[in-house]
């Protein structure tokens, strides 16, 4: 009884531990979150859409991608295609947080599994890596309020979106390229980062010039891994196996 | 159900794909061959770059100015300062060039 009492507020300060440090996630994500709203309703999705977007796939740069490629009249399989290619980097995050929370219970996991973006593998496996355990419980109150937040602030965007009547004076049709080209600049620290950009912005120039749209993503991203593969591994900062 | 709706559906499942499948694949292997770690860091840069490097062949000297100033707020800002500075070289230049 006693040690349960314990337990449950133990329980309790983990979650709110962890909603504490949502919370700059949360006020990061805010515009992204709007953005999509707005930027999806001017490509053609209605406010239940992007609202459902958000609370689904829950990944700000493969909905800004899908929406992106929708509004291109893109092929519907071509759009999941690219949605999966740009979540792709999660298998790494996954691979990575699956040894931290392995005593969950098993529904637990797939949970956690849902809501595992970019700031929740960052901040939780910072916590696994000095050494404290992660727990269901913080690692909801880190994710939670940010899903909330995000599926709210798209809706938000969205109905505020359809109120915009000239989306070429505010910009709205270049902020994509310039929010893309600031996530490209944030792995600038990874090795091999330069080529594999030079790689895949030169072939994706050329396939857009020759084959055309949407092939020219796809083309470009295969250059780009590629160089990746096909360089000795040590390049990429990673170590051969022994 | 709407096209726009079964892309949802479909880009929702392939996402859960990625979130759990690094999980369910790791799981079963020791080690994972260095070039396939290799080509794997280099999906972001690579498919990102190719949202934006089509773009420059129809950008005018407003979007050109963004983007660099965008590139440059990198050099000491977060994503959203990069952001934030972009647009608002490309919002308010657009009020003179259009």
């Amino acid at each position: 009884m006693a040690t349960d009492v314990i337990s449950e507020s133990g329980t309790k300060s983990d979650f709110w531990q962890g909603v504490r440090l949502s919370m700059p996630v949360v006020v990061a994500s805010a515009p992204f979150a709007v953005l999509f709203g707005a930027l999806a309703v001017d490509n053609g999705f209605s406010v239940l859409e992007a609202f459902l977007m958000s609370a689904l796939v829950y990944g700000g740069a493969s909905q800004m991608v899908g929406i992106q490629l929708f509004g291109q009249h893109v092929a519907p399989w071509l759009i999941v295609l690219s949605i999966f290619a740009v979540n792709f980097r999660h298998v790494l995050y996954s691979a990575g947080i699956g040894r931290r929370i392995a005593h969950w219970p098993v529904i637990s996991q797939a949970l956690g599994y849902f809501i595992l973006t970019d700031p929740q593998f960052a901040v939780a496996e910072a916590r696994a890596q000095s050494g404290q355990t992660v727990g269901f419980a913080w690692y909801l109150g880190l994710g939670l309020p940010v899903y909330v937040f995000w599926i709210v602030e798209s809706a938000l965007g969205a109905v505020f979106g359809k109120l915009i009547p000239d989306t070429h004076a505010l910009g709205i049709d270049f902020l994509l390229p310039i929010y893309f080209l600031g996530l490209v600049l944030g792995f600038r620290k990874r090795p091999l980062w330069l080529p594999v950009v030079i790689a895949s912005a030169a072939a994706s120039i050329i396939a857009y010039k020759t084959v055309g749209s949407p092939w020219h993503v796809s083309i470009g991203a295969i250059a780009g891994v590629l160089l990746a593969v096909i360089l000795p591994p040590h390049h990429s900062g990673v170590k051969a196996r022994p | 159900m709407s096209t726009t709706f079964w892309i949802i559906i479909a880009g929702a499942v392939a996402t859960y794909l990625t979130r759990i499948g690094g999980h369910l694949v790791i799981s079963r292997f020791d080690t994972i061959h260095p070039r396939v770690e290799a080509g794997l860091n280099a999906v972001p840069a690579a498919v990102l770059t190719t949202l934006v490097a089509p773009e420059l062949l129809n950008a005018g000297p407003v979007e050109w100015a963004a983007l660099v100033v965008t590139a440059v707020v990198s050099l000491r800002g977060g994503l959203m300062a990069m952001f934030l500075a972009g647009a608002a070289v490309l919002i308010v230049a657009r009020q003179f060039v259009g």
